[in-house]
């Protein structure tokens, strides 16, 4: 196991505009935009990366593009958190010596379509077979299809639902990249548009163009770099299911429960050890199974932590501090935003920044609670 | 028999006895010889122990609605609102489906409700496991 801080992120660059669309770039130009962005901030030339992981595009198409030769790649993609997945196996690939600095990119032309692959099953595929037919539109159809069972498990309520949405318009209003700003309310959230009961509008994510990079390299050479590191203290991973019908538990995440769990430990924290935390937001219900399976709170007891301001700026956990997928950005697979935003927290140079923050946490879905990872940082090296 | 414009499952070797039976108006599963727990998706093997020897079965074709969404946005062959729902059969597998012969309302479609398979012919290779109301509680 890597020990806690063994590796450093010595570069991060992002790529969100306030409204949502870069129109002059394809998707392998979002990736390399952003990759160029994060190499200027940390003053690396292409010839300096010998490690290339990314999701939406291959490793070759970006390494080739870049004019970068790596020793290592990875195009582990498993959705939105594949990003949270190449930090973790970017930590081992340092420090077994596969390579030295590792180039993670993400692109993604969600909303302008350039140059992105198609979605879609085969006829013979499990999902096609087993969820396609019954006439799904994409994530806010299948997403949102245990939820049902959860509010009943637990005593969730819509209104709950939705007070997840209000609290992070709050942080997006003060961050200037954010597609939504304006102030919203509960009634708002509730009187959006229906999209699949019970999730109207505003409890689903944006739908956006962006892209992101992270340059992760040994913690010794950390300190040589222009930009204050940040070291990855833990991280985890799994995977449950590629069709959620097949989920073990309606009410919880397995992959949730391996990854987050992994993370802490490889990283010697607690819970009490967490100033900061990102849980992926596609829908509204992220936050709460997140905080839950994290081990946050305990058992139906997120909503309340919520509805209770415990997540606000000035509570005892702020979450998702860059207003998430629902007010802030989502391309499609968000892993990467937010994993840069748990960066510029742990520099002090977020937004809506969190005074005092040590450690941060990062946690991603992929799929549709298909996948997981998540990734333990800190501005302090133990 | 419908009149269905989407993309239809296709079976593969592993599941041509689950859309055989559908054909025929029966839900077939497999489970494991020896615990006799019942699996889904049809794969060859149990997944609980992929050693055991396994066995198609017909299922009780019962179960209860376990969740749904009610989606407002039909891809082509379907009219919204609509649901898709999940079932747990009485043999405890999942299965995602759609619910007909009911109204797609919230108040209609009450969690844990009992459901029996009804299966929806589409052409000569594909019936859908779609799912109703049971009859009988």
């Amino acid at each position: 196991m890597p020990k806690p801080g063994s590796v450093a992120i010595v570069g991060a660059a992002e790529l969100v505009s306030p409204e949502g669309r870069f129109p002059e770039l394809s998707q392998l130009g979002l990736h390399a935009k952003a990759a160029i962005m994060a190499m200027k901030e940390a003053g690396l030339k292409p010839s300096d990366i010998d490690g290339v992981a990314c999701a939406g595009a291959s490793p070759t198409e970006v390494a080739f593009y870049l004019g970068i030769t790596p020793t290592y790649v990875d195009g582990t993609a498993v959705g939105g958190c594949s990003f949270m997945i190449h930090v973790r196996h970017a930590v081992a690939a340092i420090e077994s010596g596969l390579a030295k600095t590792v180039l993670i990119t993400h692109g993604e032309s969600g909303r302008s379509g350039i140059g992105r692959g198609g979605f879609g099953f085969a006829r013979q595929s499990l999902n096609a077979q087993f969820e396609g037919w019954t006439g799904p539109m994409g994530p806010p159809t299948m997403f949102t299809v245990p939820v049902l069972r959860y509010m009943k498990t637990y005593g969730v309520t819509e209104e709950h639902l939705a007070m997840v949405a209000v609290v992070q318009r709050e942080y997006a209003a003060r961050n200037p990249n954010a597609m939504m700003k304006d102030p919203i309310t509960i009634e708002d959230v509730l009187n959006s548009r229906m999209i699949a009961y019970p999730f109207r509008l505003l409890m689903c994510c944006l739908v956006t163009d962006g892209g992101g990079a992270l340059i992760l390299t040994s913690a010794d050479r950390a300190k040589d770099f222009p930009t204050k590191p940040v070291y990855v203290l833990g991280t985890g991973e799994s995977v449950e299911t590629p069709m959620v019908s097949q989920m073990e538990d309606f009410t919880s995440s397995r992959a949730f429960r391996v990854a987050g769990p992994r993370a802490f430990q490889e990283a010697g924290i607690t819970h009490d050890d967490v100033d900061h935390l990102m849980i992926y937001d596609a829908f509204a219900h992220l936050p709460l199974y997140g905080l839950e399976d994290l081990g946050f709170v305990g058992r139906g007891e997120a909503a309340q932590f919520i509805w209770e301001g415990n997540t606000r700026a000035n509570g005892k956990l702020p979450l998702n501090t860059n207003g998430g997928g629902l007010s802030y950005t989502h391309s499609g697979m968000y892993g990467m935003y937010a994993l840069q935003e748990s960066v510029r927290q742990c520099r002090g140079t977020a937004p809506a920044q969190i005074p005092g923050v040590k450690v941060s946490v990062a946690h991603g879905v992929g799929g549709m609670f298909a996948a997981s990872g998540t990734v333990v940082l800190s501005n302090e090296r133990p | 028999m419908h009149d269905y414009s989407k993309v239809l499952p296709q079976a593969t070797p592993e599941t041509q006895p689950y859309w055989d039976g559908l054909k025929e108006g029966k839900l077939m599963l497999q489970r494991n010889k020896q615990t006799g727990r019942a699996y889904f998706p049809p794969r060859p093997f149990d997944p609980r122990d992929p050693f055991a020897e396994v066995e198609w079965f017909e299922a009780s074709g019962k179960g209860r609605l376990l969740s749904y969404v009610i989606s407002h946005r039909p891809p082509p062959g379907f009219e919204a609102p609509f649901a898709i729902a999940v079932v747990e059969t009485d043999e405890g597998i999942k299965m995602m489906t759609n619910i007909i012969d009911c109204p797609q309302t919230p108040e209609a479609l009450q969690l844990d409700m009992r459901l029996e398979l009804a299966p929806t012919k589409v052409n000569d290779e594909i019936t859908l496991p779609t799912w109703r109301p049971a009859k009988e509680a």
